[in-house]
């Protein structure tokens, strides 16, 4: 199998998992088909030469935001199936009008193609992962010249932290 | 390349994600369209970093990071408005008329 | 910079200006400091006039033709147009200058005992003040646009003094009046200024003049409508027919205030403006004709309504009208006339602001009579007065003086003017016909002044006293602080023709050599000189008018029948027409004044202002947010979800202008 085919069918898998995480009418439904489209796209990722992010998204991604949206499901008994949440004919209709339009203007956007000048030659990942490794590719840059960013990334965890525990906790 | 179906893929996750916002009342169904809308990014971002340079591989990290703040602090959101409401239908959340 | 004293000359305007400044912190707070407020709004004028006379010696001692030009700073400079505060000091400024900080001195002197009581006196030296200023503004101004600003500022002055006692409606009305008739004249200075600048590309008077003659045709549509224009605006100031109608009512201010603005200096602003732009003039012959024929005309008609007026301050005005008239036949005639004009102008302010502080006197016992007794008789109508020589000699000996003066009896310093005025338009008149016709008009108006004149003072001063018994104890001459300066004016009535005593009595016309460097380039076409023989024989005429008046008056009129004004009948027949100053008021009310308040009440204000602006504009626009609101408080319903449908659709409008 070519990795084209090997990328598609991850990719169908994806967008299935999509699909069925947005017409679940259980939000524990809704979460998993969200994990089998998080994993799917974990291996997209490992063919698109980004293997640390690969591994990132299942740690982080698959593996403690989601546990933090079934803790709160769980929480807040939501477990069980009750009346459908979905909206009615109207609310339908309204949703696949604008998902068309804005489908047909990404594709749009998508078919045209990154300007060549500034398109690096096929290869150049990996190239760059041989010589610095694959956590040191992205390692590199992180902890250089997007350094500000990533301290400015850690006080906004923290805020998110301190914002959660106000927020969540019955009385402070 | 896998830069084409990459960037299709995207666009079809990007709007379920859209879909799922318009289509849903619960607002934890909400949230969880939210995250495949900024899965669905990231996924153009790793794509073109093949073509554009490693800065996108940096970027999704920071988006996984703003991901997991915004999780944190919308769930607490929800909480509190679920003790307050006994609810987290959309539909009962009408305090933003002024 | 010339180092002499001609340098300082911007200390004058400045020294009033902080006269006004000064009185008018005192009027804010200080009211009651009237020492301080007499001190210092006497001696700015004192000390303007003395830096007027330095100046004019120094500029004497020159003996340049050339203007002097002092450019103070850049005002204006937009494209094209250079526009700076300058001062000019030439002839025809230098004797602006002297006689309305000369006159003005002597005016404010006045004032100090005739305001003493009246609560606002700090206030009323502040603005008497700031029109000095404003007049200095005027006659130095070195271009068009300074000389505007003092134009208009002597203009507000004068609103502003007309209705300085504005608690009583009639006074605020007469201000109005004359604030708004002003404006009909000074739009079209305002677009003769534009035309100038138009043509010419400047408006200093040096560039203006200079381009003057090969910047227009002679006798063309442009330079005529110029200087009919310019001439509309001194219509306004100078109080010529057709915008005369607000001198009179001007009366209402303080008498000093007639005095000084409305008979000496700026009514004469007009004068001196058709002087100043003699070049102009000179190239447009219509305009000089008609300046000349509305200065004659004036002065005819205005005299008879002077014949039958009460008042005693309304006779001095329609007589100032009438000399002003005079003034302005003299300019239209143009060169020689010219300095004739101003010669007159100068008489004029001496012997005319006599007349106005002596009736001043007049009033102040006047009114002290009637106010000691309590008596609500009017102070200022003949009719209630008579006799008062016995009372006030020293008024009635210098206010004859003046009357002599200016009825033109022989030796005093109105005779001299008027002579030469009537003189010069016959001699024009040997070559443009119609300048006879004005000749004659100024003769009979010559003849009425001589009536009217010898009739105030018959009325006021001789015959038996109608003032009333009681009162009658309270008459007495003002103390001196006020008959100082009558004094003074009523030798330079007596005298002031010694300033341009004509060849003919062998002076050497002093005033004419003088003014001849402005006067010169105003020559329209040249006029043989008179022979003396012909002179000698319009003096004689000139004489025996004067003197007909006069004795004409004088055998007539029996101040012996006459009733106080509030036993006196109703005039009949033509008389009536005279007493209602021929109904001009009256008609400019129904031609002008009411359709122009019917079309702003009726249509302006009811029909544009409240449905349209109001209606449609204002309103309207309210209506239309309003309407737009309520549309979008449907879409603020609190519904999140709705929000977030027109979230993702603003989106999608982004990001089809990303895509398109």
């Amino acid at each position: 199998m070519s990795t084209l085919t090997v990328f598609w069918i991850f990719g169908v898998i994806a967008m299935l998992g999509g699909l069925l995480c947005i017409t679940r009418r259980s939000p524990i439904g809704s979460a998993l088909w969200l994990v089998v489209t998080l994993f799917a796209l974990a291996a997209m990722f490992v063919l698109l030469d980004a293997q640390f992010l690969a591994a990132l998204q299942v740690l982080v991604y698959a593996g403690a935001i989601m546990v933090l949206f079934l803790f709160v499901i769980m929480l807040l008994n939501l477990g069980r199936p009750g009346p459908s949440d979905i909206r009615g004919t109207m609310g339908i209709g309204v949703a696949i009008v604008l998902a068309g339009v804005l489908l047909f203007q990404l594709r749009v956007l998508g078919t045209a193609a990154p300007p060549e000048a500034i398109a690096l030659p096929p290869g150049t990942m990996a190239a760059l992962q041989q010589r610095e490794g694959i956590i040191g590719s992205v390692a590199g840059p992180l902890f250089d010249a997007y350094l500000i960013p990533f301290e400015i990334a850690s006080v906004l965890l923290l805020a998110a932290i301190v914002g959660a525990v106000v927020l969540a906790k019955k009385r402070l | 390349m896998l830069l084409g179906p990459a960037l299709a893929i995207s666009a079809v996750l990007f709007t379920l994600g859209v879909a799922g916002v318009l289509l849903r009342r619960n607002v934890i169904v909400i949230f969880i369209c939210v995250e495949l809308m900024l899965n669905a990014v990231n996924l153009t971002f790793v794509a073109l970093s093949q073509h554009l340079g490693v800065g996108g591989q940096v970027f999704v990290f920071f988006v996984m990071a703003v991901a997991a703040a915004e999780a944190a602090v919308g769930l607490a959101i929800i909480l509190a408005v679920y003790r307050h409401q006994r609810s987290v239908d959309l539909q009962n959340m009408r305090l933003l008329k002024g | 910079m010339t180092g002499t004293a001609a340098d300082f000359v911007w200390l004058a305007p400045l020294l009033a200006l902080a006269g006004f400044v000064l009185n008018g912190a005192l009027a804010l707070w200080r009211p009651a400091a009237k020492t301080a407020v007499s001190v210092i709004g006497v001696g700015v004028l004192v000390g303007a006039f003395v830096v007027a006379v330095l100046t004019f010696r120094a500029f004497a001692g020159l003996e340049t033709d050339v203007p002097l030009l002092f450019r103070y700073w850049s005002w204006m400079p937009v494209g094209e147009l250079q526009l700076d505060v300058a001062l000019q000091v030439d002839q025809l400024s230098t004797v602006m200058l002297l006689v309305v900080t000369g006159v003005g001195s002597l005016i404010h002197l006045f004032s100090v005992g005739y305001m003493r009581e009246d609560p606002g006196y700090a206030r009323y030296f502040a603005y008497l003040n700031l029109f000095v200023f404003f007049m200095l503004v005027l006659v130095l101004g070195a271009n068009f646009a300074v000389l505007f600003v003092g134009w208009e500022g002597v203009g507000l002055c004068s609103y502003l003094l007309i209705g300085f006692w504005f608690t009583e409606t009639v006074n605020a009305d007469a201000g109005r009046k004359a604030f708004v008739v002003n404006r009909i004249g000074d739009f079209g200075f305002l677009l003769a200024m534009l035309m100038i600048f138009w043509a010419t590309g400047s408006l200093d008077f040096g560039a203006v003049f200079g381009q003057a003659p090969a910047a227009f045709d002679a006798g063309g549509a442009a330079i005529t409508g110029i200087t009919l224009l310019l001439f509309l605006g001194c219509t306004g100031k100078s109080a010529q027919i057709p915008l005369y109608t607000w001198l009179p009512d001007a009366m209402q201010g303080p008498t000093p205030v007639s005095a000084l603005i409305h008979a000496a200096t700026m009514v004469t602003a007009g004068v001196y403006l058709v002087a100043r732009c003699g070049v102009l003039f000179a190239l447009a012959p219509l305009s000089s004709a008609v300046v000349a024929g509305t200065g004659a005309l004036t002065a005819l008609f205005a005299a008879t309504i002077a014949l039958k007026q009460w008042d005693i301050k309304r006779v001095l005005a329609y007589s100032t009208i009438s000399q002003l008239g005079y003034m302005f036949l003299a300019v239209g005639t143009g060169g020689a006339a010219m300095a004739a004009g101003i010669f007159h102008l100068a008489t004029h302010a001496f012997f005319k602001a006599l007349l106005f502080l002596g009736s001043g006197s007049v009033i102040f016992a006047m009114h002290r009579a009637y106010h000691a007794t309590h008596s609500p008789e009017d102070a200022q109508d003949m009719r209630n007065m008579g006799g008062l020589r016995r009372f006030m000699p020293w008024t009635a000996m210098l206010m004859w003086i003046a009357t002599l003066a200016i009825a033109g009896v022989p030796f005093f310093s109105g005779f001299f003017s008027k002579d030469e005025i009537l003189a010069a338009a016959f001699a024009r008149g040997t070559v443009h016909p119609q300048w006879l016709v004005f000749w004659a008009i100024g003769l009979v108006a010559a003849l009425l002044t001589a009536f009217y004149m010898t009739r105030l003072m018959l009325y006021t001063f001789h015959g038996p006293n109608r003032t009333g018994e009681r009162e009658r104890q309270h008459l007495a001459e003002a103390p001196w602080m006020m008959t100082g300066p009558l004094l003074v004016l009523g030798v330079l009535s007596a005298v002031g023709g010694l300033l341009n005593l004509p060849a003919l009595w062998g002076g050497n016309a002093w005033l004419h050599h003088w003014l001849e460097p402005v006067t010169e380039s105003a020559v329209v076409d040249a006029v043989p000189p008179l022979s003396h023989g012909t002179e000698w024989v319009l003096v004689g005429i000139a004489v025996a008018v004067a003197v007909l008046g006069v004795v004409g008056a004088w055998r007539l009129l029996k101040p012996a029948g006459l009733v106080p004004a509030r036993e006196a009948p109703a005039e009949r027949g033509f008389q009536r027409v005279l007493r209602n100053k021929w109904y001009v008021d009256e008609i400019y009310d129904a031609l002008i004044v009411r359709p122009i308040v019917w079309l702003s009440r009726e249509v302006l204000w009811k029909r544009v202002d409240q449905r349209l602006v109001d209606g449609a504009g204002v309103n309207g626009a309210a209506r239309a947010a309003r309407a737009w609101g309520a549309l979008g408080t449907r879409l603020q319903n609190g519904q999140v979800g709705v929000y977030v449908a027109l979230f993702v659709v603003g989106v999608l409008l982004v990001l089809w202008r990303a895509i398109g």
